[in-house]
């Protein structure tokens, strides 16, 4: 009889342990841009040979000096502001071509309906990878070629698809009968949906505006592929490209710029988390 | 309505799809706006060089491991995290925070992590003794560690995204299911063949298929990591294709690599359609 609780608390145990060391997994390479982003330079680049210095805790008081640096005297606001600009157009954008797509694909019935449905939702596993070619044909082409306008036409290609699968699914979770009883009460079809369905689906898109916001904070290939002057390039383009200068990393305020772009975007998804997953499993959960 | 963001996908995905197919097959550069038509003259020049096909067989052998690694690691923590436990919610958005992070700046992170004078992973490794004297690693200089590294990377930030995507699945196998198999006297091990794996199953594809599609598909970590480098060991398809058909300017052969990356993500997308087909009908 003494097993079953020493076999619990060996299984309590397994767990904290699982859970310790995933998320110290997940966590160091944050905790470690946390800690190189506020130590001084003689603490920091010490060689890796020195057992006698360690390296995870502050050896010297912590300094501000990097934040000072990277906000000051390097190009970083002038990238956050370019990524928000581009950010906010391609929200624009992705909002009005998303709308009225994910409406019309959850109330057209039938074959049609479902087919393009999916048939938009292939369109994501298409990877910039394999289009940055043709486009950077077509940049020159339209001599958009090194300018933020390249990656406004260009962005929109993979939110577009996501949102509009976003939408659909949450058009669809809003009864037909809604629209229906506003026409009854003398609505047209385009006051209906605007008078009712979207007030219903603002959940729906906020979570559209968020997402295309951090998809466009995260992108990196078309950001290095298209932006060639250091001024015009985004935050996720300008930051390992332009913060460091010829051979010499300034690991500090880079690391500090890491760690303040990625945790305001980490707690809007974890806030956002399960709309998230409903738009990637395709329907593979009911 | 469906029309601006079917014109625009037709405009903007569909036919650079099918440009990048044709350009394969021409001598277009970034330098002219001359092109034409040379047939399979880029295939065949990149198939027989030595580069492209270690880049081939690295982009598989990144893809499968990590994979691998990802969907075991991801069920043992979609598990853990199913229980309940004090600290839950912070344990989740720590877990999560890698998907979250722009990939070029967590990439950058560890890159600083896998530093050749300042690697705490070093300091580590000579503190618990297991440097031998005068040994070291040079993570990003040497073509094995270097692709350990960038395996690490990918299995890094892809965890979370499969892990929460499994959670979402075993969350929505009804208690009901579980009582009846213990009524029915099954084991946990018996529990978790007979049940939780087949109820999975639509749940882990999708998993693995956004999965296989993000990392195959991925330049970003090798491109930060290692440049391709030590001389062009750990290049991937995407990676090359960036350096000879943007870098390079040589836009056809360019081309001609990225196509290399279609009859992965031709399978990957019947697949997708089939899971869904079948998540329909059950």
């Amino acid at each position: 009889m003494r097993g079953a609780p020493t076999r619990r608390l060996g299984g309590l145990i397994l767990h904290r342990a699982v859970i310790l060391l995933f998320t110290a997994f997940a966590v160091f390479p944050f905790y470690w841009m946390a800690i190189t982003a506020f130590k001084q330079n003689a603490d920091l680049y010490v060689g890796a040979t020195n057992t006698q210095h360690n390296p995870f805790i502050f050896n010297q008081p912590p300094t501000l000096d990097h934040l000072r640096i990277l906000f000051g005297q390097t190009l970083y606001p002038t990238w956050l502001v370019n990524t928000l600009v581009i950010g906010a157009v391609v929200v624009a954008i992705t909002l009005v071509l998303t709308v009225p797509a994910g409406y019309a694909l959850a109330r057209l019935t039938g074959r049609w309906g479902e087919r393009l449905s999916i048939g938009i939702f292939l369109t994501y596993l298409v990877p910039p990878t394999l289009l940055f070619i043709p486009f950077s044909r077509l940049m020159s082409v339209l001599g958009l070629q090194n300018s933020r306008w390249a990656l406004i036409v260009i962005y929109p290609t993979f939110t577009v698809p996501f949102c509009t699968w976003l939408l659909m699914g949450f058009f669809k979770s809003l009864p037909r009968e809604i629209e229906e009883s506003a026409m009854v009460d003398g609505c047209s079809r385009v006051g209906a949906i605007w008078r009712m369905a979207l007030p219903l689906a603002a959940p729906g898109i906020l979570t559209v505006v968020i997402f295309a916001m951090t998809l466009v904070i995260q992108e990196f290939v078309y950001s290095l592929t298209f932006i060639s002057s250091v001024r015009l390039m985004t935050i996720s383009g300008g930051v390992p490209v332009a913060l460091v200068r010829g051979d010499v990393y300034y690991w500090g305020s880079l690391m500090a710029a890491c760690l303040i772009t990625s945790v305001p975007i980490a707690v809007l998804y974890n806030v956002f988390l399960d709309r998230f997953i409903a738009g990637f499993t395709v329907g593979a959960v009911k | 309505m469906l029309a601006p963001a079917l014109a625009y996908i037709l405009l903007l995905v569909a036919l650079p799809f099918v440009a990048a197919v044709l350009l394969s097959l021409t001598n277009s550069s970034a330098g002219s706006l001359d092109v034409s038509f040379v047939g399979f003259r880029n295939f065949r020049a990149v198939v027989g060089n030595p580069v492209f096909k270690r880049a081939l067989w690295n982009t598989f052998v990144f893809t499968f491991v990590s994979q691998v690694l990802v969907i075991a690691f991801g069920n043992i923590l979609a598990r853990a995290l199913m229980r309940r436990f004090r600290g839950k919610t912070i344990a989740r958005f720590l877990i999560l925070m890698p998907w979250a992070a722009p990939i070029s700046l967590a990439t950058l992170g560890w890159l600083w992590i896998f530093d050749s004078t300042f690697s705490v992973i070093n300091w580590v490794l000579k503190v618990v003794g297991y440097f031998g004297p005068g040994q070291w690693y040079y993570w990003l200089g040497d073509p094995t560690l270097g692709m350990v590294a960038i395996v690490t990377v990918h299995v890094w930030r892809m965890l979370p995204f499969s892990t929460v995507i499994l959670i979402a699945g075993l969350s929505s196998i009804p208690a009901e299911v579980h009582e009846a198999a213990d009524i029915d006297g099954a084991g946990t091990l018996s529990k978790a063949f007979y049940v939780t794996v087949p109820m999975m199953l639509p749940i882990l594809s999708v998993a693995l298929l956004f999965g296989v599609v993000f990392t195959f598909t991925d330049m970003s970590v090798v491109y930060l990591l290692t440049r391709g480098g030590p001389f062009n060991s750990t290049h991937v398809l995407a990676s090359l294709a960036f350096q000879d058909g943007v870098l390079g300017g040589d836009v056809g052969r360019g081309a001609a690599i990225a196509i290399f990356l279609l009859p992965v993500l031709v399978v990957m997308a019947i697949l997708t359609l089939r899971v869904s087909r079948r998540a329909e009908v059950a």
